[in-house]
């Protein structure tokens, strides 16, 4: 197991420094530098400015620099809003972000997880249908349109909850179903799925045969196994998300990360842009590894399986 | 001497049958070797059962409409994709402009189907993509095993890691929004999960008896890849690439509501919801209704068609 943690490790250490050096090369290959544009600075001043962001030093050095300032948590300052860094943008819109995130992540597995064994249960029947219908519509429909939707009905026409912003729990119901509806009909669907499977196996019989009631077969026997799929797409699920809250955000008005990532865009922020790709990039590929290691743990299988391939 | 060994005795010693031991077969076991059906190959019964499929079936009639329409779409309509007529900006669907007109009094239908001509064509460009980069990745890294096998597999265990939309978007802003730099930066990382399929049925494969039967006759890697294994893989690659086509229409949208979406004068469906928004608030319900409206039938139907698709291909599976 721990050979396993510490490959899974090394993996996640190279994807960090893959997109850090992405981004790092990427920035650089956009022609011009960042102070090209300011008006009314003389040359001195121009240098200086280059001297001081180290853009005079040869390439290598200021990828090191670049790097220990990652290291050091520190993405240095915006270039359109001049007042904030971008730790400042990254400390008042993530804590917002994650939020919206946390809550939609815990409201698409619970519900996805539920949707998926009442479907599995009444197999073929009614419920089953009905499940599976509004499994393949919220994968179907993007978030984005579904919140635009949500705003229409709920917010114009019946003027029942709140259009924008994030204040009140109320303001939190419109994105957080815009956001959850997609996964969970991922997890409805493959916990159906592999319940199905599950439901068919012996030890389940046996449980039958005890005479064990309904509910603690479902959820003390069959749902430990049929829930190994779905850990292992969580952490797909995790950057749908994530990357869903840069629209929603734009969409629903609401002062998170996605708000400034996407303004970043539109200005060409560079720092920003950069600042905000490494530090999400850096999150998700954490929670991936976490996953991982999670998966292995539950699953002794796993374990067995990585000995015997290598 | 009893009769049958007088019988033997006579063919023993050369002679010829009497003609009257024959004796006709009769009229119902002569047929029972007889093939009453003509032979199913594996397509066209995989055919037959996503045509049983009701649900994958509209998906795919809505799919060669949506085509038709995105090819003669346009003809139908008098005013061209690029006709600005400022007079009549926000009208609601009508006689003259079946969808409405937009902010510039563009007609929303002819615009309708330019968009379905490209979100249609970045999704199959990017479909299309994945599967050369994906099934020559890997179909030698299957193929080959061993070290080579192990290092590619890293590399794409790292490129899986990398959060997909992330990078797109810093590409995009590098390389600017266009139609071509849209399908490269999708196609960058997108071909990972088609390898990781085509090597998964690739190492299942390989050590089956047709491929030793190839191998012995002296065939190159390239033609075993050719034409032993990958035909036996085309079902979960097929299903794959109906599966890519969806994502890339989706991430093509979402990239539009960044703002790094296909740029005017051409219209995709993401860019004209994108455009729309502010009319959530002001009633103009077509102008977001239509665009969206594709977006998610188109979605759908890629989606059912895939699920269908993977029934069909892949009967073991169902049960």
């Amino acid at each position: 197991m721990l050979g396993y943690i510490l490959k899974r490790f090394v993996i996640m250490v190279v994807t960090i420094l893959i997109i850090v050096t992405l981004t790092f090369i990427l920035m650089h290959a956009i022609p011009g530098s960042p102070f090209n544009e300011e008006r009314g600075t003389s040359e001195a001043v121009q240098a200086n400015l280059q001297a001081h962001y180290h853009l005079d030093e040869p390439l290598y050095v200021q990828y090191l620099l670049y790097l220990k300032s990652i290291v050091t948590f520190d993405f240095g300052p915006s270039i359109k809003q001049p007042t904030s860094t971008v730790n400042d943008l990254l400390g008042r819109g993530f804590p917002i972000s994650l939020e919206l995130g946390l809550v939609s992540v815990i409201v698409a597995v619970i519900s996805g997880i539920l949707l998926g064994i009442i479907a599995a249960l009444r197999h073929n029947g009614l419920i089953d249908y009905f499940a599976m219908t509004i499994a393949v519509l919220g994968i179907s429909i993007p978030n984005f349109i579904l919140a635009t939707q949500l705003i229409q009905t709920f917010a114009v026409q019946l003027k029942i909850l709140p259009a924008a912003t994030w204040s009140s729990p109320q303001h939190m119901v419109l994105p957080v179903l815009a956001l959850a509806t997609g996964p969970m009909a991922i997890i409805a669907r493959l916990t159906r799925s592999s319940m199905l499977e599950v439901l068919t196996q012996d030890y389940i019989k046996m449980a039958r045969a005890k005479g064990l009631s309904p509910y603690k077969i479902v959820f003390k026997h069959a749902l430990k196994n049929a829930l190994m799929p779905v850990v292992t797409i969580l952490g797909t699920l995790l950057a749908g998300i994530l990357t869903g809250t840069f629209v929603l955000e734009k969409i629903f008005a609401i002062p998170g990360m996605g708000k400034y990532f996407v303004e970043s865009i539109n200005n060409r922020d560079y720092p920003v842009i950069m600042g905000t790709t490494v530090f999400y990039s850096a999150f998700l590929i954490i929670m991936l590894f976490l996953v991982d290691i999670a998966y292995g743990l539950l699953d002794p299988r796993i374990k067995l399986h990585k000995k015997e391939a290598e | 001497m009893s009769l049958a060994e007088e019988k033997n005795q006579e063919l023993h010693a050369g002679s010829t049958i009497p003609d009257e031991w024959f004796r006709p077969l009769k009229k119902e076991s002569q047929d029972a070797e007889k093939v009453s059906r003509p032979s199913l190959s594996y397509w066209s019964d995989a055919w037959q059962r996503l045509l049983k499929n009701k649900l994958a079936m509209t998906g795919l009639l809505f799919l060669v409409l949506l085509a038709l329409l995105a090819i003669f779409g346009p003809i139908f309509s008098p005013h061209s994709v690029r006709e600005i007529n400022l007079p009549n900006q926000n009208m609601a669907p009508s006689a003259e402009h079946w969808f409405g007109t937009d902010e510039l009094g563009r007609d929303v239908f002819t615009r309708t189907w330019y968009g379905a001509r490209i979100s249609l064509f970045v999704g199959l460009m990017a479909a299309l993509i994945d599967f050369f980069i994906g099934v020559i990745y890997g179909g030698i890294s299957g193929y080959k095993g061993g070290r080579a096998d192990n290092i590619m597999m890293r590399i794409i265990e790292i490129l899986y890691g990398l959060p997909y939309l992330l990078v797109v978007i810093l590409l995009l802003v590098v390389m600017g929004p266009s139609l071509t730099t849209i399908i490269v930066a999708l196609s960058v990382t997108g071909w990972v999960g088609m390898a990781r399929i085509v090597r998964g049925q690739v190492l299942q494969l390989k050590h089956l008896e047709f491929v030793l039967a190839s191998q012995s006759f002296g065939a190159k890697t390239r033609r075993i890849i050719r034409k032993n294994l990958l035909p036996n893989t085309m079902g979960p690659i097929i299903v794959q690439m109906t599966l890519t086509v969806p994502t890339a229409i989706f991430a093509e949208a979402f990239l539009s509501f960044l703002g790094l979406g296909i740029q005017a004068p051409y219209a995709s469906w993401g860019v004209m919801a994108n455009d729309a928004l502010p009319t959530i608030l002001s009633g103009d319900w077509w102008r977001l209704f239509f665009p969206a409206l594709f977006i998610s039938l188109t979605m759908f139907a890629f989606n059912v068609l895939g699920d269908g698709l993977q029934d069909a291909l892949d009967p073991k599976l169902r049960e």
